[in-house]
């Protein structure tokens, strides 16, 4: 679980994170939604350690984050996964080098126990024939792939996801969420996802923050984002004509 | 600096904590040491890609260099009374204190220097080197210590330009009928000082460790896309070359002065 307690982030006179204070749990997909500039990249830049809040505190599984020494931080660094949203490949390493890296980095497996493990999560993101391309040589879907295999090759506690289907086609977009979803719960992570897809809020948010000028302006879950009467929240995700006639045809079905 | 115009002031200042910045990755790239398997694979590509890769253009320019200077020498020394194997003595001199040591270098700021800000700076843009940050990786540590490593094979690269330059000199005086084999290589032996030799090997290890390390502070601290790395790859060679020019000096001060 994660506790984030009353964090504030400012760059200079830029007052970022005004006081936001949320729980992220096990096993479950956590949305971080919000306009452009709304914070959300800070606030999860703030939850990976590499920004520092000035006020406020993270606790990871009852360790405060603030608290830890620089090695304890690293330690627990290496029980983070991340997925970017340009996947942030290293363009010198084949898929399967990708995947291996964090191994090689932090374990001392033999060359065939990593090999193993990577052949293990690359099957897990149903990426079988790749091993030996480079990440020019295959598609925005599949590069998103690999980065899901890299962030959960180390078995990781936390699994962070910024835009995870920036780029993508909507077949592939919601193939990437119910990957996510899935990996979440068979690995008991807590997954946290900075998102504007509203497929994606719609078909795996179980729980999720709306921020608004650095500020919680709604959470809840994906249901409940329907009977929401918060007007910065229905402005914002229910902004287009599609999503306004599902959100009525939803209330009307419940009705 | 009180009596400084405020913008000029301002410039000041940014320098000093550019510099400042500097120092700091430098202490940085020495911190929490990537593991030796790893480490070891990539000082062996980057001596492939930073030392191996550029011998070509270096043998080239070495070897037009030493020639040119031999002609120049020849063409400008035309009193009967000034032996010819003074030609060669110019050209040893030449080769072995400048144009070998800081010439090649200069060029080398542009070579080398380019491809790691740019390579570095793409990194940037790409969230790579966030990807290592958050990995628990010491970015730096991981991408600058091999590089400085690597450039410590540059001195190699340099006696090897010192060869060419000289043999380039000799071709174009013998062949081209400005001195006899016997004077050149009677100016070549000429007042020879060892200690030139370890002076000019003294200064190439200091250029390299500056090829190395300011074009990746330009491109490891880039901010922006890819205009922006084109643009640090720029700044990174002026201000290589600004280093190298300057340290020559201090250094020719020091030790020959």
């Amino acid at each position: 679980m994660i506790e984030v307690k009353d964090i504030h982030k400012s760059f200079g006179e830029a007052h970022i994170l005004k006081g936001i204070t949320t729980t992220f749990e096990k096993g479950k997909t956590n949305l971080v939604i919000g306009q452009s500039g709304s914070g959300k990249t800070v606030f999860l830049k703030c939850l990976l350690g590499l920004f520092s809040p000035e006020v406020g505190d993270i606790v990871y599984d009852d360790k405060v984050y603030a608290n830890l020494s620089g090695d304890e931080q690293r330690d627990l660094r290496q029980e983070m996964g991340m997925v970017f949203q340009g996947s942030a490949l290293f363009d010198s390493l084949t898929v399967a080098g990708n995947v291996q890296f964090p191994l090689e980095m932090f374990t001392k497996q033999s060359k065939s126990e990593m090999q193993d493990r990577v052949d293990t999560v690359l099957k897990r993101v149903n990426l079988i024939d790749a091993h030996h391309k480079f990440p020019s040589e295959i598609s925005g879907g599949m590069q998103k792939r690999v980065a899901i295999a890299r962030a959960i090759v180390m078995n990781p506690k936390y699994l962070f996801c910024d835009e995870p289907n920036s780029g993508l086609d909507p077949k592939t977009a919601i193939l990437i969420d119910n990957l996510i979803k899935e990996i979440t719960e068979e690995y008991h992570i807590v997954t946290i996802i900075n998102t504007h897809d509203m497929n994606s809020v719609m078909q795996i948010g179980e729980k999720i923050l709306f921020l608004k000028n650095g500020l919680k302006e709604w959470e809840g879950t994906k249901h409940e984002i329907f009977k929401t009467d918060n007007e910065a929240v229905t402005g914002f995700v229910y902004s287009s004509d599609l999503f306004k006639k599902v959100r009525q045809m939803y209330i009307e079905e419940r009705n | 600096m009180l009596f400084l115009p405020e913008e000029v002031n301002f410039c000041f200042m940014n320098y000093l904590a550019q510099i400042g910045s500097y120092f700091l990755m430098l202490r940085e790239v020495f911190k929490k040491p990537t593991k030796w398997r790893i480490m070891k694979t990539l000082i062996l590509k980057e001596i492939d890609e930073l030392v191996y890769s550029s011998l070509g253009i270096i043998i080239f320019i070495s070897f037009f260099i030493g020639a040119v200077v031999t002609i120049q020498t020849a063409l400008n020394l035309n009193n009967p009374l000034i032996p010819k194997n003074l030609i060669a003595f110019a050209t040893r001199q030449s080769v072995i204190l400048e144009f070998a040591p800081t010439f090649v270098s200069i060029i080398m700021a542009g070579k080398v220097g380019s491809y790691i800000t740019s390579s570095i700076g793409t990194m940037r843009v790409t969230e790579q080197i966030d990807a290592l940050e958050v990995m628990g990786v010491n970015a730096l540590n991981y991408l600058v210590f091999p590089k400085i490593i690597a450039m410590l094979f540059y001195p190699f690269a340099i006696a090897i330009a010192m060869y060419v330059g000289i043999f380039g000199g000799w071709l174009a005086g013998v062949f081209g009928g400005f001195l006899t084999n016997a004077d050149f290589v009677t100016g070549l032996t000429l007042d020879f000082i060892p200690f030139h030799i370890a002076y000019a090997f003294i200064k190439t290890l200091l250029f390299a460790i500056v090829i190395a390390t300011v074009p990746a502070f330009h491109g490891f601290y880039m901010k922006g896309g890819a205009l922006e790395v084109g643009k640090a790859s720029t700044t990174a060679f002026v201000w290589t070359s600004v280093v190298i020019i300057i340290l020559n000096y201090i250094l020719t001060q020091l030790l020959l002065g």
